[in-house]
This record gives structure tokens, sequence and C-alpha cells, in this order.
């Protein structure tokens, strides 16, 4: 099925969850905040939340800044 | 010693960590600046990069961490960052910048206060970096903000304290502490800052894009002490007046 | 709530300033409490030359070449408080009255004949012969015809200031009299106006309740004016920190005889009021500065342009007064009897501008 992920096109496999994505991304979860349909995900629930097809993922984490 | 809000600070100078030219730099850099919070700003993971992570370097338990609404246009583009922030467990601490002008990077008056009453009600603890504007630093205070933080210049200008009238009034003023951040470009500008009373600064590009941007580091430390210093022993302002020029009315008429 | 040192701390902080201190307050732009304790000490006295020349030059530059006229109108001069040195004091046999509506508007009718855009409504402390209901309908009844009306009564509540705005009273003058609790327990004898920390938060309550100016004095005599003046410093800062939309003015009467036949309890010259107004203008360049007809014309004249900004003129303190001017019952007796035009022209001749309106109810009302 299909997600978009940052603005891109990403193509994933059915009952993926949202921490086993980000970590498939070579991301670690633990300094990543998500973003999906425009809410705010818990780190918990990266875990527990399977995604669906046509789901809009943001993923955000700390950069440098003044 | 500095209070913001319920938090003590030793040292008066925070650090923004933008534009560094490596992670290490940075690194060394905060620690030779002695600074407790440093900001850090909210983007999209880079997905071709992802090893690309400014945490790699940079220990939540050491510094308190002041992420900014950097990037928002309005006030609601601003809520969005800071709860994303809150998301990435930064806490509750925010620096609103509202910079609508991607040239100038000035702040919007207008969005930053109405940004910051509806944080100040989420819970946030809501830094406003704002221009020098007296009454707007008044407004932000009565709406709850627990610092105000004027700009001595543009951001990345370093062309110094060119704001110092309106920040010294702002400072007269404050009910809350006074960060000057943004456009203090050598560590003279910072003790200024400091001699006329601001309770801390906040520097960024001065040090990022020095030559040794890790002695520099140094260098504001010392410029935040020994203006502070000066402060606190009572430095004498210099008059804004001349003499006067008008004649004076003889006090003969008084009875003695 | 604003909370005064104690007084003997305040004297201890002005006895302590040297001629060095006095030096450095006068070369200084952003003025501290301990450069107005300076300004107030014996040490500046050498100094008052410069003083003046300062004061001289930030009044001009904060409210030009003017000085605002206005007139007190007493309407009632039955008091609840026995205080030793006013002349409306309870225990005082003197003759008490309360103007009606009627005879308030007739009265107010005639200073704004004569030319007065600014009055002060007066009253002694006596809330169950004069209430809000009092004032918030003689407030109505004038509005139109004034450009501002202050109230000098007893303390009110924040809510009461507030009705009391909407009704058009723009301004309320609450003096604490004397910032020496010692004193004010001395000369405040009984009454709700013994309660000192309720009537020092009266200015806040006042500015809470959305007042545009607020009007703060000591009576010079009954303590030491120097630390008057600083605890008046002081109780300035604090307003402006925490009122910052609103306005502040700062009366200093001086005592003077009055029926109960109170004697001043501290000597205050007119060389010592002098310096206590330059330093109060060099502390606070916004501050408005009145200077009563307690004074002599002589004094007044003097003292055009050099600090105050606000002159009462052809005043009378007795409710009534204007109407029929053999009315007894002052509440002090006059040093400076001159008419409005008498005072205007005195204005004009020393080159500056009375000015008989300076605000307009029309910003005010809804």
């Amino acid at each position: 099925m299909k997600i978009t992920c940052n603005g891109e096109t990403k193509e994933i496999p059915s009952n993926t969850t949202l921490v086993s994505f980000i970590t498939d991304m070579n991301l670690n979860p633990d300094t990543v905040v998500a973003e999906c349909d425009s809410r705010i995900i818990k780190r918990a629930e990266y875990d527990t939340l399977i995604l669906s097809d046509g789901n809009v993922l943001e993923l955000i984490r700390f950069v440098g800044g003044g | 010693m500095l209070k913001i809000a319920d938090k003590i600070f030793r040292s008066r100078l925070f650090l923004g960590t933008g534009k560094f030219s490596s992670a290490e730099t940075l690194k060394q850099a905060i620690e030779a600046s002695g600074s407790e919070m440093i900001t850090v700003a909210l983007r999209r993971v880079d997905l071709n990069d992802p090893a690309d992570d400014i945490m790699n370097v940079l220990d939540r338990e050491q510094y308190l961490f002041l992420p900014n609404t950097s990037g928002a246009r309005d006030a609601k583009e601003a809520v969005r960052l800071a709860r994303l922030a809150r998301a990435a467990g930064s806490g509750d601490w925010l620096k609103l910048e509202v910079t609508p002008d991607p040239r100038t990077l000035l702040p919007d008056p207008i969005e930053t206060l109405k940004a910051t009453e509806e944080l100040v009600k989420d819970g946030f603890i809501v830094l406003p970096y704002i221009n020098a504007d007296p009454v707007l630093a008044l407004r932000l205070q009565d709406a709850g903000a627990a610092a105000v933080m004027p700009l001595g210049a543009p951001i990345g200008t370093n062309l110094g304290l060119i704001t110092k009238f309106q920040v010294e009034i702002i400072i007269d003023q404050a009910r809350v502490p006074v960060v000057v951040d943004a456009g203090l470009g050598a560590p003279s500008d910072a003790a200024l800052a400091m001699e006329i009373g601001a309770d801390a600064v906040l520097v960024n590009t001065a040090i990022s894009v020095a030559g040794d941007p890790v002695k520099m580091a140094a260098a504001f430390a010392q410029a935040v002490e020994a203006g502070r210093g000066a402060y606190e022993s009572g430095l004498g302002k210099k008059s804004s007046e001349a003499s006067a020029s008008s004649p004076l009315t003889g006090l003969d008429f008084i009875k003695t | 709530m604003f909370k005064i040192p104690p007084f003997h701390q305040l004297q201890e902080q002005i006895r302590s300033a040297g001629d060095a201190d006095v030096h450095r307050s006068l070369r200084t732009a952003h003025l501290s409490t301990y450069d107005l304790a300076a300004l107030l000490s014996p040490a500046a006295d050498n100094h008052l030359e410069a003083m003046a020349k300062r004061s001289v030059d930030i009044t001009a530059m904060r409210f030009g070449k003017t000085t605002q006229i206005y007139a007190p109108l007493y309407v009632s001069s039955f008091c609840k408080n026995r205080c030793s040195y006013c002349g409306f004091s309870a225990d005082n046999k003197i003759e008490r009255r309360i103007l009606s509506l009627e005879e308030a508007e007739t009265e107010a009718m005639l200073l704004h004949q004569r030319g007065f855009n600014h009055i002060l409504l007066v009253s002694g402390e006596a809330p169950a012969k004069l209430g809000v209901d009092y004032l918030e309908q003689l407030a109505l009844r004038l509005r139109d015809r004034f450009a501002a009306i202050s109230i000098e009564v007893q303390p009110l509540s924040t809510e009461e200031y507030a009705r009391l705005f909407a009704a058009g009273i723009t301004s309320v003058a609450i003096y604490q009299e004397t910032y020496d609790r010692e004193t004010y327990d001395q000369v405040h004898i009984s009454g709700q106006k013994c309660d000192f920390d309720f009537r020092l938060d009266t200015p806040a309550r006042a500015a809470a309740g959305s007042m545009r100016e607020i009007g703060i004095g000591t009576l010079l005599g009954l303590s030491d004016w120097r630390a008057e003046g600083l605890a008046l410093g002081l109780h300035l800062a604090w307003l402006r920190k925490n009122f910052w939309r609103t306005a502040l003015t700062v009366s200093f009467p001086r005592l003077r005889p009055a029926a109960g036949e109170f004697q001043p309890l501290f000597n205050v010259t007119e060389r010592d009021l002098t310096q206590l107004i330059f330093a109060l203008r060099i502390f606070d360049p916004d501050v408005g500065i009145i200077l009563s007809t307690r004074e002599e014309a002589r004094y007044r004249n003097g003292m055009i342009g050099l600090g105050p900004t606000r002159y009462s003129a052809g005043s009378c303190t007795a409710p009534g007064g204007y109407s029929n001017p053999n009315t007894n019952g002052e509440q002090f007796s006059i040093g400076d009897l001159r008419t409005i035009d008498e005072v205007c022209a005195a204005i004009k001749q020393k080159g500056f501008d009375p000015v008989r309106k300076d605000w307009d109810a029309g910003f005010q009302l809804l």
C-alpha cells in the first residue's frame, strides 16, 4: 500500500506499525516526532499504530537553529 | 542567579545551535560557552540522510532544550510547531518565533501576541522573540510570557545592539526577565546588553560562523560575565542630556 | 500589593547620601530610588540650582510649555473619620453641608462659566451620606459639560471605581497623607481611614477599575518630608510597573491653618517643598505635579515651568462656596486667592500656555 512521508510517496507492506516504518528508514524513533494525518502521535503509540493506505506522515526532528 | 519561570540559570548566555559547520564543533562550542540552555529548531527529517541527527551530540540531560518555532509564518503554524516540539519530549519551554518575512526574518508582533496567548493557556512556558517594541513587550507580559526576547538587530546581521534605547525602556518596565536575542555580533555587544541591565543574551550566528567558534563561544561567556558584573556594581549611566541651554529662572522667589 | 518599607529605613537611605551621590544622580539618565534618595537628602540642598535646571528641561520636554488648570468642587463636608490635621475631622464643630445633586450641578456650572473644564469633586469620607450612587449620578449630569471629572473621596472598591469610570469619572485622587505608619496611627484617631494598608492599596484598585489617571500624595508637615518624597517615588514606580496604562500625578499639600488648629509636626519650608518637587520631577519625568492653592501666589508664580504641571485656581474648600462666597466650613484656608483669569494671566506672562482643556469625555463615553 502507499503512504506519503515528508512529501514523498512510499510503498509499504500492510500491517506496518509506525515504529517499524521509522526504524526501517534508519531513524531513531526516540528522536523523531511523528504527525499522521495532521495528528501528533505520542511516542507510546508508535508501537501500536498500524499505518493505512493513503496516510500522510510527517516525520520531524530537532535540528540546529537560533 | 537568573530565574526564568521555575528554572535557575548560572549562565546568562544562551546559545543558538544553527549554522555550525559540524555537530562536533557545535558540541565543543556549547561546552566552551558554559551555556545551560540551547535553542533548537524543528524540521522534516531528511529521509535520504537519516543519520544526520543533532541529538547524537546533544545531551538532553545536560542542557535545557528550547525549541523554537522558526519557519512559522503565523500563529497557527507556530502553535503547531510548539505542539510538535512538546511531543518530541522537549518539555513545555518554547522560544516563540513567528517570522513571515524570509528576507529580514523580523518577527510578526500580532501573530506573536496571538500565539503567546494561546500557548500560555495550553501550559507552555513561552519566551517570545520580538522587535524591541516596549508596548508589545508589556502586552506579552500581560499575556503570561515567561520572559521577553527583544532583538539587538535582525537575525544574522551581527550589527550589535542597534535597538539599545528601546531595549532600555523594555528593561525598565519589565516584570519578567529580558533576554536580548539576535544581532549581537561581538562579545562587546553582549557586554553592553548586560551592562544596560539585560538579564541574559542569546547568541548564535556570531559564534557559529566565527573563525574559531569554540574560542568565540568562550569570549562571549566572558563578555556576559563582565557586563553583568558591571551592571550589578552600579555602573553609572551616561546622562542623555547635554547641559541645559534654557535660561534658569532664579530661585530667589522662594521664601526662606 | 504595594508594600512600603519601614519609614526609618527610608530615612536612613536618605541620610546616607552624600555630595558625590547627588552629583551622580544629577547626571544619570535612568534614576533609581537610590538616586531619588540622594536628591531628597540634605546634601542636595547645595545643588538646588542644578536640580532646577534639570527639572525645567525635563518638564518642558514632557509637558511642553504648558500648565493645566482645574478647580476643586467640594460637595460634602460630612466625615466619619477623626483626623487630627483636618478641618473636616468628625470631632470639629463646623457647619457641615452636603450639596444636593441640583446644588452640586449649580456649583459646577458656575465653574464651567468661569472657564474650567477639569474639576475635582471632593468630599469628606461619609459613605452613608455620600456614596457611589451620588457620585455616579453627579458624573452623569456633568460629563457633557466637563472634559474631565476627578474625584477625591473615600476609598472605594475596584468594582465601584469601574462603575464610576463608566459614568464619566476620569481620575481618582487618593492621598496616603503620610507613609509613616507610626505617625499615621497617631493622627488618624478613629474611622475607616485608620486602616493604613487599605488606603495604601486604593490607587491599585482605582487603576484596576480602569481609571485613566491616579493621583497620590502626602500631607507635608505630618512626618519627615524627605522620606515621604522617597515613599511617593516608590509608590509611583510600583504603580507604573503594575498598571502601565495608567497616568499618574503627585501632590504634596503643605499643612496650613485649619479649624482644629493642628500644628504641623514637622516644619516644611518653601525651599523644602521646592527640593521635593525637583527631586520627583527628575526621578519620574512623566508624573503630573500638582501645586495647590494652599501655596501663596508669589510661590506659585515662581514655580511655573519649574516642575509643577497642574494648578488649581479660584478655589473654595467649603461646599456651596462658589455660589455663596460667605460660606463657612472650609477644609483648609487658601494661600492663593486669585481667580482663574488672574492665574492664567500669570502663567501666560511667564511664557507658558494655561491649558483649560486637556481631555475630552468623547474618548471615554461608550
